[in-house]
C-alpha cells in the first residue's frame, strides 16, 4: 500500500543496519548506575571522615567503616531518588544491599586467610617452624627455636585414621540409602540428619566416656580419630548420597538388563560413575575433620613432643597446638605468633584440600576428563 | 549367574486386585543388601550409643537435682550442686544474637548469588562460600580474639552510651576499656560468621530452584528484578530459607571454641550482653572437663545432653519445615 508522497519500496537490504551501525546491547550497565554508586561511596567517605572524630563522639576503625557503610546507603538512596522513579529506586537499593552481602562474604574469607598469614609471618618465616617440635622450648625462647611439626604429624595421622573409619562406613550407608531404601530409608535418613546436629564437643565427650573411661583405650590419637570419625560420618553419608542419586537410572537398568547382580552393578557401574563426586564428598569431610578442635581436646591430650604412634601416648594436633599456645601461654608473644602460624598452616591445608575437591569433583557422573577423551579418540583412530 | 527369581501369585478370579510380584534376588544379592542395611543401621547404633552413654553417665546429676538442674544458677566446684540455669540462657542469648546478625546477611548473600551475580561469578562465589564454611572454627576464634575484640570495643561503648534505653545494652559497671572485653556480644559476632555460610549455601540452592516460568512471567508483567525476587523467589524459597536459618542457629548453639576463646567465663546469666562475662554450655564443657571430679563429669554430661537435645530439636524442626515447604519438595533434601 502506498502512502501519499512516498514510493512503495518494500523494506529491503538497504534499510537493515549496515556494517557501521552500533548493535543494541540488551543488558547494559549505564554509566549513571556506576557513577551513582561511586559518588555515594566517595561522598560518604568524605562525610564520615569529617564527622567522625570531630563532631560525633565515636572512635575506632571498626566504627568508622560501619558509619561509612550506613552513610553510603543513605547517600545512595538520596542520589537514586533524585534521578529515578520510586520503583527503580527500590530495585537499585536492594541490588546495592544484596551486593554488600556478597562482597562481605568474600572480604571475610580473604581477611581470615590474610590475617593468619600476616600475624603468623614472624613464625612462618623460620624453617624451624616447619621442621622441629616444641621439645626443649621455653617461654622465652625466640622464634628461631621450636615449631609445629609434631602437631602437623598428629593432625595428619588422626585424619588418616578417621578417614579410614568413617569413609567406608559412610559410603556404604549412602549406597544403602540410594540403592536399597525400603522401609528403613526414612528412619536412617532422619538419624543421619540428626547426627549432623551433634555438637563436636558432645562427640568428644562420648568417646571420652566410652573409650577412655569405659573401654580403657588410652587418651591417644586413636581415641581422637574415633571422635573425628563420628563428626565426619554424617557429612560423608549425606554428600555421597546426593552424588549417588544423580547417577542416571538408565545405567543401572542397563547393567541389570545385561544380567549383572546388584553387587556387581554397584561396584562396577554406579560407584565408578560417581567417583569424582564421591571423592569430593570425602575430601570435603576430610577438610572438616582436619580443623576439629573440641573432640581432640578431650581425647588426645597434648604434648610438646613428637609422638608418631597414634595408639598410645598423648598427641598434639594443629588445632590443640593453637589452643594451648593461646590459652595457656598466650601472654608470651612468641607463642601467639606460633599459634597464628599454625592457624595459617591449617588454612593452607584446608584450601589445598578444597582445590583438590573442586578439581576432581567438577565433573558430572559419566563426564570424561580431557585426557580420557583424548585416549578414547586415539583408540578409535587406531582401530 | 544372577537372574532374579520372580514368582507371581495369580489374582483371585472374583475381584480385580493387582497381583503381587515377589522378586527374590540371588544369594549374593541378598547378602549384599543385608550388608548395606547393616551399614545404614550402624548410624542408628552410633547415635543410640551416644545417647545411652550420655544418659547413663549423667544419671547421677539428674537424680541428685532433678528438674532443678535446668533452673539452678550456680555451678559450685567443691560442693555437689550443679545447675545449668545460669549457662543455658547465655547459650541461647549468644545463638539469638548471632542469628540476628547472620540471618539477614546470609539471606542477602544468597539472593545476591542466585539472582544478582553475573553468571560467570556465580561458581566462584559458591566456592568462596564453601571455603568460608570449611575454615576451621579455631581460625575464626583467633581472628575474633586478636583482631576483632580490640577494634569493636569502640562501637560497643557507643552503643552502651546511646542505646541504653534497650535494657540488655545497659552497663551495670563503670564503662572502661576492659568492661567490654569478653562479652557475649563479641562472641555472638564471631559465631555469626560461622553460621553465615551454612545458611547461605542452603538458601542459595533453594532460591535457584524457583521455577523459571514464574520468573519470566514476573518480568513479562513488567516488574523490576527486585519485584521479581520479592514475588517469585522469596515466597518459593521461604520454607527452605527458614530451615536454613534454623540450621544456622543449631550451629551457633553448638559452637565451642570461638565462645571459649573470646568470652570471659562466668557461671550466672549475664543478660547485659555488652558487658564482659558469659558462657555457653559447650564452652563450659570444654573448660571444665579436665579438672572435673566424677560428679562434676556427670553434671557436664548432663549439660551436654541438654545441649544435644536443643540442637536436635532445632535441626529436626528445620528438616520438617524444609520437607513440608514447596522448595523442599523441589530440592528433595
Amino acid at each position: 500500500m502506498t502512502t501519499i508522497g512516498s514510493s512503495s519500496r518494500p523494506v529491503g537490504s538497504d534499510q537493515l543496519p549496515s556494517v557501521g551501525d552500533v548493535p543494541i546491547r540488551l543488558s547494559k550497565v549505564a554509566s549513571e548506575d556506576v557513577l551513582t554508586v561511586v559518588g555515594a561511596a566517595i561522598g560518604s567517605l568524605g562525610l564520615t571522615w569529617v564527622l567522625y572524630e570531630r563532631v560525633l563522639p565515636l572512635s575506632g576503625a571498626f566504627g568508622f567503616w560501619l558509619t561509612w557503610y550506613l552513610v553510603f546507603v543513605i547517600l545512595y538512596l538520596a542520589a537514586a531518588s533524585l534521578q529515578w522513579s520510586r520503583l527503580v529506586v527500590r530495585d537499585r537499593m536492594t541490588a546495592v544491599l544484596v551486593s554488600s552481602g556478597g562482597i562481605f562474604a568474600c572480604v571475610v574469607v580473604a581477611d581470615q586467610i590474610g590475617y593468619s598469614f600476616v600475624k603468623g609471618l614472624a613464625a612462618i618465616r623460620h624453617p624451624n617452624f616447619w621442621t622441629t617440635t616444641m621439645a626443649n622450648v621455653s617461654a622465652t625462647s625466640p622464634l628461631t627455636v621450636g615449631g609445629m611439626l609434631h602437631a602437623a604429624v598428629g593432625s595428619l595421622e588422626q585424619l588418616a585414621l578417621a578417614t579410614l573409619f568413617s569413609v567406608p562406613l559412610g559410603i556404604t550407608a549412602a549406597v544403602f540409602l540410594a540403592e536399597v531404601g525400603g522401609r528403613l530409608e526414612r528412619p536412617v535418613r532422619t538419624i543421619i540428619n540428626a547426627m549432623t546436629a551433634l555438637p563436636s564437643i558432645i562427640a568428644g565427650l562420648f568417646i571420652y566416656a566410652l573409650a577412655v573411661l569405659a573401654l580403657g583405650i588410652p587418651e591417644s590419637g586413636l581415641a581422637a580419630a574415633l571422635a573425628i570419625s563420628i563428626i565426619m560420618l554424617p557429612t560423608v553419608t549425606r554428600a555421597s548420597e546426593v552424588v549417588l542419586q544423580v547417577v542416571p537410572g538408565t545405567l543401572r537398568e542397563a547393567s541389570f538388563a545385561l544380567g549383572a547382580s546388584h553387587w556387581r552393578t554397584v561396584m562396577r557401574v554406579i560407584l565408578p560413575t560417581a567417583r569424582s563426586g564421591l571423592t569430593t564428598a570425602v575430601v570435603l569431610a576430610m577438610a572438616r575433620g582436619f580443623g576439629e578442635t573440641a573432640p581432640v581436646l578431650l581425647t588426645a591430650g597434648f604434648s610438646p613432643y613428637m609422638n608418631t604412634t597414634p595408639f598410645h601416648g598423648w598427641q598434639a594436633t594443629l588445632p590443640t597446638y593453637i589452643w594451648y599456645s593461646v590459652l595457656i601461654t598466650g601472654q608470651y608473644p612468641n607463642y601467639v605468633a606460633r599459634a597464628f602460624g599454625a592457624g595459617f598452616t591449617l588454612m593452607l591445608v584446608v584450601v589445598v584440600l578444597f582445590t583438590i575437591a573442586r578439581v576432581i569433583g567438577g565433573r558430572r557422573p559419566g563426564e570424561l576428563s580431557k585426557r580420557q577423551v583424548r585416549k578414547l579418540r586415539r583408540e578409535a583412530a587406531r582401530s | 549367574m544372577a537372574i532374579a527369581v520372580t514368582s507371581a501369585r495369580p489374582a483371585p478370579a472374583d475381584d480385580d486386585t493387582p497381583r503381587v510380584i515377589v522378586s527374590r534376588g540371588s544369594r549374593s544379592d541378598v547378602v549384599f543388601r543385608n550388608v548395606l542395611r547393616l551399614a545404614g543401621l550402624s548410624s542408628f547404633a552410633i547415635t543410640a550409643m551416644i545417647l545411652i552413654f550420655l544418659i547413663f553417665r549423667s544419671l547421677w546429676a539428674f537424680r541428685a537435682d532433678g528438674f532443678s538442674f535446668l533452673t539452678k544458677q550456680n555451678w559450685v566446684f567443691t560442693g555437689n550442686e550443679f545447675g545449668v540455669g545460669g549457662v543455658l540462657p547465655d547459650t541461647l542469648a549468644i545463638a539469638a544474637m548471632a542469628s540476628v546478625i547472620s540471618i539477614p546477611v546470609a539471606l542477602a548473600t544468597a539472593i545476591f548469588i542466585s539472582e544478582y551475580a553475573p553468571p560467570g561469578m556465580r561458581r566462584g562465589l559458591i566456592a568462596v562460600i564453601d571455603l568460608m564454611a570449611a575454615i576451621p572454627s579455631i581460625v575464626y576464634a583467633l581472628w575474633g580474639r586478636f583482631f576483632l575484640m580490640p577494634r569493636v570495643i569502640g562501637v560497643m561503648g557507643w552503643i552502651s552510651r546511646h542505646v541504653s534505653w534497650f535494657p540488655p545494652f545497659k552497663l551495670t559497671v563503670q564503662p572502661s576499656a576492659s568492661s567490654f572485653v569478653g562479652s557475649p556480644a563479641i562472641a555472638a559476632m564471631v559465631v555469626s560468621l560461622m553460621a553465615i555460610p551454612i545458611i547461605t549455601s542452603l538458601s542459595r540452592e533453594v532460591f535457584s530452584q524457583a521455577p523459571q516460568g514464574e520468573r519470566e512471567a514476573a518480568y513479562a508483567l513488567g516488574s523490576t528484578r527486585w519485584g521479581m525476587v520479592r514475588t517469585v523467589v522469596v515466597p518459593f524459597g521461604r520454607g527452605g530459607a527458614t530451615g536454613a536459618a534454623m540450621l544456622g542457629i543449631g550451629r551457633a548453639l553448638g559452637e565451642t571454641i570461638a565462645v571459649y576463646m573470646i568470652i570471659n567465663t562466668i557461671y550466672s546469666f549475664n543478660w547485659h550482653v555488652l558487658e564482659s562475662g558469659g558462657n555457653s554450655i559447650a564452652a563450659m564443657i570444654a573448660g571444665l572437663w579436665n579438672s572435673a571430679s566424677a560428679n562434676q563429669l556427670s553434671a557436664l554430661m548432663a549439660a551436654g545432653l541438654v545441649l544435644f537435645a536443643i540442637t536436635l530439636t532445632f535441626n529436626s524442626l528445620a528438616a520438617l519445615i524444609i520437607s513440608r515447604s514447596r522448595s523442599g519438595a523441589a530440592t528433595q533434601d
